[in-house]
């Protein structure tokens, strides 16, 4: 009986609603938590995953030895090798392509590299203009990693002593 | 209004110059109608999005102001569609009938004192009679469609206006027995002398029923049934793209605005100032502390709030609690409300006549 009364007089004072409206009140004055994204960036782990890059060594030799092993543990089977002997009896690859398209940015690639050859960048604000541009050639992954060579040993530095 | 009219006296027959009159006085009142109902999209948005913890819209124009503008702009290049197999002139003609009297009603609406474009007896009664054709073309876009989700809608929205109806009316009963009038400013004048002096206090049951009964009126949540995305898409409005969507979006907000200005009007004492003419004299700021528009637009302005407060906090009732609420909570809290207020009446205890 008292509860039902009690019962009562709660739902004709509305009082769920008004505890319900104070929530979101208090919700109308708290920070908000937007990113306001081309102006504002959150930071990025130096293990973000984005566009690949192949590296080269200092003295400017190409790092990749055709070994095969991300193409062997790509999931996606995103990349694509054909190799070559060269003159000096080195085993390089002719041709390294990427398709962007199937590349689920897992990483693998990176983790099995031997040499640390094919990287996956920072950068993911990118974008194709053409059919076809999806898949990236070998020129541009080299091309790539030329240009943000900087960033990326920064970033593997800091990586280091956690792998 | 009155030299103008004397103006055109000179040159025009008298008949013309009135109609001439009365036309810009029905601009003068639509014009700032619509460009409110754009800002209170925006205001929706916005402040949902700031109870949501986020920034709402923020890139059209200095902090989004321009965000109403570009989005008419958009729905006014839409292509209109009508289905295959709708009844095509009902599927054009229902659009108009939702707005029509959506805007038809603001005619009764005193602004301040005086400030009101027919100042009809019965305001009262014909703000109901207008109210309730607004349902017609929600009903008849659900049919014209030719569509399950719209007609199903629609069909839910007719017997939801229906039950809410009656206990809109017997609120508003309420009020005319408490003013004695049903003309809008005679109502509002009956409040006059500050704040104690509102009809909110001693009607404050059915000053909460009528706004639900409101809320419920116009379809917005929690009572948006008509629209439940989870069930039935978009509800009456699913086959409707371009302006002829725009003229549902433009009705729903007129009668947003509608219903949050009769409140104000009937609880809250219209464009009277809560501190009576107790500080009127004051040199400078006494014009504002006064009675005039902005008091009105106020309050206006809080009930609207609420409107937006109530979508960003409740969960859409489910529809036999729709019903139920209508007709076994708010029609019978209305009529215990009414008979005491009569009672009150005839016994002369008066803190409000």
């Amino acid at each position: 009986m008292f509860r039902h009364i009690a019962h009562l007089i709660k739902s004709f004072t509305l009082f769920e609603l008004f505890k319900g409206l104070s929530v979101t009140g208090k919700y109308l004055f708290k920070r908000k938590f937007t990113i306001q994204y081309p102006e504002q960036k959150t930071p990025l782990s130096p293990r973000f995953r984005g566009h690949h890059a192949l590296r080269r060594y200092p003295n400017g030799q190409e790092r990749c030895i055709a070994c095969k092993l991300c193409e062997a543990v790509c999931p996606a089977l995103a990349i694509d090798i054909e190799l070559e002997e060269r003159e000096d009896g080195t085993r390089r690859t002719t041709k390294y392509d990427i398709d962007f398209f199937k590349c689920i940015y897992c990483g693998f690639c990176e983790e099995a590299c031997p040499v640390d050859a094919i990287v996956e960048t920072h950068i993911f604000e990118y974008h194709f203009e053409e059919r076809g541009k999806n898949v990236i050639t070998k020129e541009e992954l080299l091309a790539f990693g030329d240009k943000h060579e900087a960033e990326i040993a920064k970033r593997k530095a800091a990586d280091a002593p956690y792998r | 209004m009155e030299t103008l009219a004397t103006f055109l006296n000179g040159f025009l027959p008298e008949g013309l110059t009135t109609l001439i009159v009365i036309i810009l006085k029905i601009v003068a009142i639509l014009l700032p109608l619509i460009l409110a109902v754009a800002y209170t999209t925006f205001a929706e948005r916005k402040i949902i999005g700031y109870m949501q913890v986020r920034m709402g819209p923020n890139r059209v124009g200095p902090k989004g102001w321009l965000q109403p503008i570009a989005d008419t702009v958009k729905l006014m290049f839409k292509e209109i569609i009508s289905p295959t197999k709708s009844s095509t002139i009902v599927f054009f003609i229902a659009p108009m009938l939702a707005l029509a009297p959506a805007l038809a009603v603001w005619s009764v609406v005193p602004f301040w004192d005086g400030g009101v474009l027919a100042d009809v007896n019965a305001g009262l009664l014909l703000v109901l009679a207008i109210t309730s054709l607004d349902v017609f073309g929600v009903i008849l876009a659900g049919w014209a469609s030719n569509s399950k989700y719209a007609i199903l809608s629609s069909l839910r929205v007719g017997a939801q206006v229906v039950a809410y109806e009656i206990a809109m009316g017997f609120a508003l009963v309420g009020v005319l027995m408490a003013a004695g009038s049903l003309n809008l400013s005679d109502i509002v004048r009956a409040q006059e002398g500050g704040i104690q002096n509102w009809f909110a206090w001693p009607l404050i049951g059915l000053l909460v029923v009528y706004f639900i009964a409101g809320v419920a009126e116009t379809n917005r949540a929690p009572f948006d049934v008509a629209e439940g995305e989870s069930e039935i898409v978009a509800g009456f409005h699913i086959e409707y793209s371009g302006m002829a969507f725009a003229l549902f979006f433009l009705a729903e907000y007129a009668s947003m605005i509608l219903i949050s200005t009769l409140t104000a009007l009937m609880f809250l004492g219209g464009w009277l100032s809560p501190f009576g003419h107790a500080l009127d004299d004051i040199p400078v700021i006494g014009f504002i502390l006064g009675d005039g528009f902005h008091w009105l637009f106020i309050k206006a302005f809080i009930f609207l709030f609420c409107y937006l407060w109530f979508r960003a906090t409740f969960p859409r009732y489910r529809y036999d609690q729709i019903m139920r609420l209508g007709w076994k909570v708010l029609i019978p809290v209305t009529l215990v409300w009414i008979f005491a207020e009569g009672i009150a009446i005839a016994l002369g205890w008066k803190p409000w006549l």
